[in-house]
């Protein structure tokens, strides 16, 4: 089976899960899930293809939450077309963020600091501009309805988001076939080499960026859409970056289903641990925590290499 | 707009809070200067040695300053198993793994604290904690002003120790050039555990003069960590002095950004520093191109 | 998937004649079955960022729930006993809501939830599209209520009226005293509630003839109020207005002190320590004189007296989060009592027909009108010889007010 056909078809059997599960519970499970796969998946494309470590990706998430939201309460702008302007909000603050750090040529850990920065940075103007609601944050109306974006069925809602997650996750698979996935590959693998076969690793990172951003944006205009409160802590907290990162990492960084493995797992754990150790406040987090770093420390891959046919060795520490 | 009557003491808060904030970034830019990792467990670390201090306050009565010669001889132990039993094992040469590792110790660790102590929030209530001294008309709180003093010391301390001393020079050794190191003899293991052992343990002395001032809760790291990265860079990252003097500008920063934007947006300030250090000096204000 | 259970019988229709069998023996009253639990929701954030106050909220639900199944559960249901359905919501509004819709599922007769506002916004949604009963105990942001929900009801004042109360209490009082105070700053830390108590208290302060001189927000948390304590003392105000968190109040009272500011009050509105009894304990000097506009339980009812020393007798502080959740539930479990159903429909009818008053608070009997109870009101404390006294209104004060201070 290809790697598009079997996307298809995992794609098509999570289609049909809202007429499968009947717990509206396990169907908000079902959604949490896959919002973390979408966020962690854009993440991946950043950070998994183009080795670009992002701390702030909760920036393009709060930007196009705070779009959709504020078009919506301040303008009476259609969310529809808060949708797609949010999404496009997202992608270009990104490379509005991008253009500026990688021209000044910031890579690894300073890079994944100035994110971080951006990020708080976009906290603390969403927690003072009155227009954005300040610190008050945003509420938009209730108004059940297609026609306004928001659904009386949660199963809606989950098709909606998995429309989202499918768009992304077909880029990235479109990104493993396409020249510039290939080029993102080179300047992750090493920037210099890349530029000396004629790559231009700044456009290429640019465009990791933009797409990216754009995936986070959605992502956020979903949550503004269906949870219909935003407050800048929600929006541009370290929340939504850490969750992005974690699922993409624990997935497998750079491999296509690593994301929707990461978020699946992560999710089974935490409704594991919460079940058996929630009436002990701390308990099911210091679960969730161990089993993080026992899964470091003995699958140091991702999840993604249990399933890779060709086994890659893990470079010594030296590497 | 800056009230000119109250600028003189905002400008002095700003330079001793500072202070403090570098004392929590010295360990870090150890760590980050030498392991080249980002360490997100920082902030739960600092949280452990409050509760240290806290609770040999309560149960056995020794003052904050007093724990000075206990609290950080623990964090140094704690610091170097953590690196030897945990995150060196975890890391298999991948920076994402450490990431994750310590993002993991961090939610363990806090939510520890949390089953074990609750999230009351506790604070010593010490016969100095309200006594100020009168430095040309400002008053400066005694725990800060200790604490001003414990930072420079703490920071000179550290950079006598890294030039003059064998296990400095085989830190800063490794720090450059580990396979050049360890070709020459150099445990590295050993030493990246030190490192680290030493950075926590410099937060241990950062929890004794703290906590005088403040208080500690579960969560309470997370109001420091990211402030400590800002100072890190700003000082360049392995530099102590660079850390001292990037904490006091942070400090005097965040105090005038707070008179007159106020403290909500004031706060800008910090990260606008942070972002333009990054763009123009990325090596920090002490740190070398490398 | 039905497993056939030997002799054609499936699992269900198997239980159906079981527990036929079973009524029709208890029918004659040869022996009787325990009636069915019922079942609440308590989701609180117990992990996370605001977990002192969520575990708090727990306690206070859980208590009610024990003292009620103690006194022979919901009578008008055969004594059924009350079980808690415990969720953690990780101080995440998402996680919340998902925690509300495992409630609901697990046979959760109501909800009460969910202490932050953020949070209870959403919780209340999600028990809104299967008209679950839902109580609000803490939640201030009226935004909460205006969402018309049917299903959503408010116990405690929201903080339009907590602000408006704020403001007529500081009025008499200052009058009452020869009107010494004149001008004000308000320091608020600047999320929801913060901030909209103090737009609130800016635009109505000035109808009294109070000049507010300055406010000033803070984030949560503040490392440090120097800064903040030194403005205050630029601006030398009569009256320093906080509305901020508990850590942010230890910080802010010691640096006044410190500074050595002395106003003629400070007076806190919903002030996270200015009437908590850990703030009084620790710091008795600071914390001497404050007055305080917020939640707070009948110091003359019998009632709340013996709750609070139920609560000290478990080691915990009496803080408003175990009395507004306690009484949330004890609300919720009077009206499904009333109710004699667990019936979605006929307890919030009896919600909206609710005139309960065994809540201890400086209440009268509830009233809802769109969900929220209009009797409710938050009263002035001041801390007073190291004890917290109730000052106003009247019939509820244990203390006389001292004003000014210097």
């Amino acid at each position: 089976m290809t790697r598009l056909s079997l996307l298809l078809v995992v794609f098509a059997a999570l289609a049909l899960v809202p007429l499968v599960v009947t717990s509206e519970f396990w169907l908000n499970v079902c959604v949490l899930t896959l919002f973390s796969a979408l966020i962690g998946q854009a993440w991946n494309i950043l950070g998994g293809y183009a080795g670009q470590f992002s701390f702030g990706h909760a920036l393009f998430f709060g930007v196009g939450a705070y779009t959709v939201a504020a078009l919506q309460v301040r303008l009476g702008v259609n969310p529809w077309i808060g949708l797609v302007l949010g999404g496009a909000l997202g992608a270009a603050v990104a490379v509005a963020v991008g253009w500026l750090t990688f021209r000044y040529g910031l890579r690894g850990s300073y890079f994944a600091l100035v994110t971080l920065a951006f990020a708080e940075v976009f906290r603390i103007l969403a927690n003072s501009i009155p227009w954005l609601g300040a610190g008050e944050g945003m509420m938009i109306k209730l108004a059940a309805g297609p026609g306004m974006l928001q659904f009386k069925n949660l199963a809606n809602y989950y098709w909606l988001l998995l429309a989202m997650t499918l768009a992304c996750f077909l880029a990235v698979w479109w990104l493993d076939r396409s020249r510039l996935g290939a080029r993102m590959l080179a300047v992750r693998d090493n920037e210099d080499a890349a530029a000396a076969i004629g790559v231009d690793a700044f456009a290429v990172k640019l465009q990791a960026m933009a797409l990216s951003g754009l995936f986070m944006g959605l992502a956020g205009v979903f949550y503004a859409q269906r949870y219909l409160y935003l407050d800048p802590g929600l929006a541009f907290g370290p929340t939504e970056s850490v969750e992005a990162l974690l699922v993409a990492i624990v997935g497998g960084i750079g491999s296509l289903f690593g994301p929707l493995l990461g978020a699946i797992v992560l999710h089974a754990l935490s409704e594991a641990a919460q079940a058996a150790l929630g009436g002990l406040p701390g308990a099911n987090m210091v679960i969730y925590g161990t089993v993080l770093v026992l899964m470091v420390l003995f699958l140091p891959r991702g999840l993604a290499s249990l399933f890779r046919q060709r086994p890659q060795p893990v470079e010594p520490p030296d590497a | 707009m800056l009230n000119l009557t109250i600028l003189w003491p905002a400008i002095l808060n700003g330079v001793t809070t500072g202070a403090l904030y570098a004392l929590i970034a010295l360990g870090l830019t150890l760590i980050y200067g030498v392991l080249h990792i980002i360490n997100f467990a920082h902030g739960a670390l600092l949280m452990v040695g409050l509760y240290a201090v806290y609770f040999l306050f309560r149960f056995l009565g020794l003052d904050p300053y007093v724990s000075l010669l206990v609290v950080p001889p623990a964090m140094f132990v704690l610091g170097y198993a953590l690196q030897r039993g945990i995150i060196s094992r975890a890391a298999h040469g991948r920076d994402e793994n450490i990431l994750l590792v310590t993002l993991g110790l961090s939610i363990v660790i806090e939510n520890l604290a949390l089953m074990l102590f609750s999230s009351d929030t506790q604070t010593v209530d010490t016969a100095y904690g309200f006594a100020t001294v009168d430095v040309l008309g400002a008053f400066i709180p005694v725990p800060k002003a200790v604490a001003f003093a414990g930072a420079v010391v703490s920071a000179l301390a550290l950079w006598l120790f890294m030039a003059r001393t064998d296990l400095g020079r085989a830190i800063r050794a490794v720090a450059k050039e580990r396979k050049g190191a360890r070709l020459v003899g150099i445990d590295v293991e050993h030493v990246y555990a030190m490192s680290f052992g030493i950075g926590v343990g410099v937060l241990g002395i950062a929890a004794c003069l703290l906590l005088p001032s403040y208080y500690v809760t579960p969560q309470v790291g997370h109001g420091f960590i990211l402030i400590a990265f800002t100072i890190v860079v700003l000082g360049g990252m392995g530099s102590f002095v660079g850390a001292l003097i990037g904490g006091i500008i942070i400090g005097v920063v965040e105090a005038i950004g707070g008179l007159m934007l106020g403290e909500s947006l004031g706060q800008i300030g910090i990260f606008a520093i942070f972002i333009l250090i990054l763009l123009f000096r990325p090596q920090g204000l002490l740190g070398q191109r490398g | 998937m039905t497993r056939a259970l030997k002799g054609g019988l499936d699992r269900r229709t198997f239980l159906a004649g079981t527990a036929a069998i079973t009524g029709a023996l208890a029918a004659p009253g040869l022996l009787r079955a325990a009636p069915a639990p019922v079942k609440i929701g308590l989701i609180h954030p117990v992990t996370g960022a605001l977990s002192y106050s969520g575990a708090q909220c727990r306690a206070g639900g859980q208590m009610a729930i024990d003292d009620i199944n103690a006194a022979g559960g919901i009578t008008s249901l055969g004594g059924a006993q009350i079980e808690a359905i415990l969720g953690d919501s990780l101080s995440k509004p998402d996680v919340g809501a998902s925690e509300t819709a495992k409630a609901v599922e697990a046979g959760a007769a109501g909800i009460v939830a969910g202490y932050a506002s953020a949070i209870t916004l959403a919780t209340a949604q999600e028990a809104a599209k299967t008209n679950t009963p839902h109580i609000v105990d803490v939640g201030v942001t009226d935004g909460i209520i205006a969402l018309g929900l049917k299903n959503v009801f408010r116990f405690s004042p929201g903080y339009g009226k907590i602000a408006q109360d704020a403001v007529t209490a500081l009025d008499e009082i200052n009058k009452a005293a020869g009107a010494p105070a004149k001008t004000v700053v308000i320091v608020h830390e600047d999320s929801a509630f913060g901030t909209g108590t103090a737009k609130l208290l800016a635009t109505e302060l000035p109808k009294h003839g109070f000049e507010i001189l300055k406010v000033i927000a803070h984030p949560t948390p503040t490392r440090d109020f120097t800064n903040i304590a030194l403005q205050v003392k630029a601006a030398n105000p009569d009256i320093i207005i906080p509305a901020n968190y508990y850590n942010e109040y230890v910080l802010f009272a010691r640096t006044i002190q410190q500074q050595q500011i002395k106003p003629k009050a400070i007076y806190s509105v919903l002030g996270g320590a200015a009437s908590s009894y850990k703030f009084v304990k620790e710091f008795p000097e600071a914390a001497e004189g404050v007055m305080d506009t917020n939640h707070w339980f009948n110091p003359l009812s019998p009632l709340a007296q013996a709750r609070k020393a139920a609560t000290e007798a478990k080691g915990l502080f009496y803080t408003y989060e175990v009395y507004l959740t306690y009484n949330a539930v004890a609300l919720l479990a009077d009206a499904i009592e009333r109710a004699g159903s667990t019936d979605k429909d006929k307890v919030i009818a009896a919600l909206n027909s609710s005139t309960w008053d065994k809540h201890g608070m400086p209440y009268g009997p509830t009233q809802f009108v769109n969900g929220q109870n209009t009797g409710a009101q938050a009263v002035n404390t001041q801390v007073l010889g190291g004890k917290i006294e109730v000052i106003r209104p009247a019939e509820f004060a244990s203390a006389k007010v001292k004003f000014p201070l210097a």
